[in-house]
C-alpha cells in the first residue's frame, strides 16, 4: 500500500470520527448532565437526514436541507424531552432503555409510513463537489474534508460553549450537582431541555452530512448509535474532550483497520481467505480497543473516576 | 404470594393447553407460534437472571441468544455435508444429536458470557449497558463480515436436530421438547432464588456494600450469574435456531437484545414466571397489531412507552397485586 492511498485512509478515518464526535457529543451530554440513557439518539440522526434529504429534493439546495435538518433534529428533541425523556430522569436505567427503545420504534416506524422504505440518496452539492489536490500526490474528495473542517469548527464552538459561556457554566454546573443549581435559581428544566435539543440537533446534523455519503433509510441511526456508545465508553461519559478523542480514536481504528489488516494478512494467506480474514478482524478491532480502555481505565480516559 | 403462585400455573397450563388443542384441530401455525413464545420466555428467563435478581441491565444477550444457534447452525451444516468440523489437531466431525448440541451450545454461550461478563462487570449503571451492547454487536458484525458460514445472508441447514425416540420435524415433538426445557429452566431460576447465591446475588443489587461487609464479593456473584444467564439464552438460542432450521446474524442483532428486555418488563422484571406471560403478550400483540396495520412496531412502541411511563410492574404485577418484587 502506498503512502499517498494511507494518507487517503487516514482523512477518511477523520471524516468519519468528526461525524462519530457530532453523534457523540449530544450523548455524553446528555448522559453527564442528567444522568440518562438515550437510546433514541439515533433516530435523530434518521429524522436529520430525512428532513435534509426531503429539503434538499424539494427546493435543490443541500444547505437548506442541513437547515431544515437543524431545525428537525432540534423541535423533535425539544418535543421529546418535554413528552417523555422528562418523566425518566427520576426512573431507573432499565425504564429509560425501554422508553427511549419505545421511542426507536415509534419513530422508525414514523419515517418509514412518511418515506417508504426505499433508501433517498443526497447528492453533494455543487460547491462541495470534484477533488483537491493535496500534497503528496493525491486528489481527495472536497466533501469529505468540508466534513473534517466543519467537524472540527464544531468541535472548537462545543469547547468555547461548554468552558466559557454561561450556559456552558451551568451545564458544567448540573454535572457537578444539579440540586444546588436549582437552589440557586437555575430553571433546570429549561436547562435540560436546552441541553438535550442541543445533542438532538447535533446528532441530526451528523445525519444529514452523511446522507451524501450513504443512503438515508430506515433504521440508520441505530448502527451509529452503537459506536458513539463505544465512544462514550472509550472517552468517557460526560467528557467532550473525550468524545473528540474517543470518537478519532475510533474512526482511525476502524476506518485503518479495514484497509490495512487485508493486506497484512495478504503477506502470507492467499488473497481471497487474506481479505475474508482481514476485514473479518477489521471489525472487532474498535471493540477490542473499546476493552483494552476498559482493562486500563475502566471509566474511560477522560471520564471522571468514581467509586 | 400464593395468589402468584396459581397464576404462575395457570399461565404454564395454557402455554401447554393451546397447542395441543392446536393439534387436535391440525391448526400448525398455532404450534409454531406457541413454541416460539416457549423459546423466548426461555431466553428471557435467562436474562431475568442478571436483570430481575441481579438487577445488571444486559443489553447485549442476543449475543449468548446467536452464539447458542451459530452453535447448532455449524455443527449441523456440517453434519449434513459430511465435511468434519475440525481437522486438526483431532478430527471432530458435526453432529445433529441433539443431546450433543443442547450442551455444547450451553457451554459456548456460557464461555462467551464470562469474557463478556469479565470485562463489563467492571463498571454499572449506563456502562454496563453500552458495553453489553457493544460486545453483542461486535460479534454481530463479526458474524456479518465472516464468510464461511453464510455471512450476511445467514445458514440454513434444512432439518432439525435428532433427538431419541422422537420425530422432531413434527410440530408438536418439537413443542414438547422446548415446553420441557422452559420448565427446567423455570425450576433453576426458582431454586437459585431461593438459595444462598440467589439471596446474594439480591443482596449485591440492594446493597453491594453490605453484602461485602458479609464477606461476599459481589463481582464473582454477579459473574456467576451474568453466566448461568447467558447459558440459559445459549439454550434457547439452539432452539430457536432449530425451530427455523436456519441461523442469520439477525439473532445477533441489538433488537433481539432489546426484545428480551421488553419481554421481561411486560411480564414482571425479577418475578418467576414473568418472562412466560411477557413472551406470551409480545408475541400475541405482535400477531394481533400485525394483522392490523403494517406499521404494527408504531403502535407497539406507544403501548410499551405508555407501559413505562404509566404501570410498573408488568402484567404479572398488575394481576397480581402484590408487592414480593421492589
Amino acid at each position: 500500500m502506498s503512502l499517498s492511498l494511507l494518507l487517503e485512509q487516514v482523512l477518511n478515518g477523520l471524516q468519519f470520527g468528526m461525524m462519530l464526535f457530532l453523534m457523540s457529543a449530544g450523548l455524553t451530554l446528555v448522559f453527564g448532565v442528567m444522568g440518562l440513557i438515550n437510546l433514541a439518539h439515533g433516530s435523530f440522526y434518521m429524522i436529520g437526514a430525512f428532513a435534509c434529504a426531503g429539503v434538499a429534493m424539494a427546493t435543490g439546495s443541500f444547505f437548506l436541507g442541513l437547515v431544515a435538518a437543524l431545525a428537525a433534529a432540534a423541535v423533535a428533541g425539544v418535543l421529546v424531552e418535554m413528552l417523555v425523556i422528562r418523566r425518566l430522569y427520576d426512573r431507573d436505567h432499565l425504564d429509560q432503555v425501554l422508553a427511549t427503545f419505545a421511542l426507536i420504534l415509534v419513530f422508525s416506524e414514523g419515517t418509514r409510513y412518511l418515506f417508504g422504505s426505499f433508501p433517498l440518496y443526497l447528492d453533494v452539492p455543487p460547491l462541495l463537489s470534484g477533488a483537491v489536490a493535496l500534497p503528496g500526490g493525491i486528489d481527495y474528495p472536497v466533501y469529505r474534508l468540508a466534513v473534517i473542517l466543519a467537524g472540527g469548527l464544531l468541535a472548537v464552538g462545543l469547547f468555547w460553549l461548554v468552558g466559557h459561556t454561561r450556559l456552558g457554566i451551568r451545564i458544567r454546573a448540573g454535572e457537578a450537582d444539579r440540586e444546588m443549581i436549582a437552589a440557586l435559581g437555575v430553571d433546570i428544566d429549561r436547562l435540560y431541555t436546552i441541553v438535550f435539543a442541543l445533542g438532538t440537533a447535533l446528532a441530526g446534523l451528523a445525519g444529514a452530512i452523511v446522507g451524501t455519503l450513504q443512503s438515508v433509510q430506515v433504521g440508520m441511526g441505530e448502527p451509529v448509535l452503537i459506536l458513539a456508545f463505544v465512544v462514550i465508553v472509550i472517552g468517557g461519559i460526560g467528557s467532550i474532550k473525550g468524545a473528540l478523542i474517543g470518537a478519532l480514536l475510533v474512526g482511525l481504528t476502524d476506518t485503518l483497520g479495514r484497509s490495512l489488516l487485508p493486506v497484512a494478512f495478504a503477506a502470507f494467506l492467499p488473497p481471497s481467505e487474506a481479505n475474508a480474514v482481514g476485514s473479518a478482524l477489521a471489525s472487532l478491532l474498535i471493540y477490542l480497543l473499546m476493552a483494552g480502555v476498559l482493562v486500563f481505565r475502566p471509566s474511560g480516559l477522560f471520564g471522571a473516576v468514581r467509586a | 404470594m400464593i395468589r402468584e403462585r396459581y397464576l404462575n400455573l395457570a399461565l404454564l397450563a395454557a402455554l401447554l393447553a393451546v397447542p395441543v388443542l392446536a393439534q387436535v384441530q391440525g391448526a400448525p401455525f398455532t404450534i409454531t407460534l406457541a413454541t416460539k413464545i416457549a423459546i423466548f420466555a426461555l431466553a428471557a428467563v435467562g436474562l431475568n437472571l442478571a436483570l430481575g435478581l441481579g438487577g445488571l441491565v444486559s443489553f447485549g444477550h442476543a449475543a449468548f441468544f446467536g452464539v447458542g444457534g451459530y452453535v447448532i447452525g455449524i455443527l449441523a451444516s456440517h453434519a449434513r455435508n459430511y465435511e468434519p468440523f475440525l481437522t486438526w489437531p483431532v478430527e471432530v466431525a458435526g453432529t445433529t444429536q441433539m443431546l450433543v448440541l443442547w450442551p455444547l451450545a450451553v457451554l459456548v454461550a456460557a464461555l462467551v458470557a464470562a469474557a463478556i461478563g469479565a470485562l463489563s462487570l467492571r463498571t454499572s449503571g449506563i456502562f454496563f449497558i453500552m458495553i453489553t451492547l457493544a460486545f453483542a454487536q461486535m460479534l454481530y458484525y463479526f458474524a456479518v463480515s465472516w464468510p464461511t458460514y453464510g455471512g450476511e445472508d445467514g445458514l440454513p441447514f434444512y432439518l432439525r436436530g435428532d433427538f431419541p425416540g422422537l420425530n422432531t420435524m413434527d410440530p408438536i415433538s418439537f413443542f414438547g421438547l422446548c415446553y420441557a426445557l422452559l420448565l427446567v429452566a423455570l425450576w433453576l431460576f426458582h431454586r437459585l432464588h431461593r438459595a444462598r447465591f440467589g439471596l446474594a446475588l439480591e443482596g449485591a443489587r440492594q446493597n453491594p456494600e453490605r453484602v461485602q461487609a458479609l464477606g461476599i464479593r459481589p463481582f464473582q456473584v454477579r459473574l456467576l450469574a451474568f453466566i448461568l444467564s447467558g447459558a440459559i439464552t445459549g439454550l434457547a438460542g439452539a432452539l430457536y435456531a432449530d425451530l427455523n432450521r436456519f441461523v442469520s446474524p439477525a439473532m445477533l442483532g441489538w433488537q433481539t437484545s432489546g426484545e428480551l428486555i421488553v419481554l421481561i418488563i411486560l411480564g414482571g422484571v425479577g418475578r418467576l414466571c414473568g418472562p412466560v406471560a411477557g413472551a406470551g403478550l409480545f408475541f400475541l400483540l405482535e400477531h394481533w397489531l400485525g394483522g392490523l396495520s403494517e406499521f404494527w412496531q408504531f403502535w407497539f412502541g406507544l403501548i410499551l412507552l405508555c407501559v413505562v411511563l404509566f404501570a410498573r410492574g408488568g402484567l404479572i404485577g398488575a394481576l397480581a397485586k402484590d408487592q414480593t418484587h421492589d
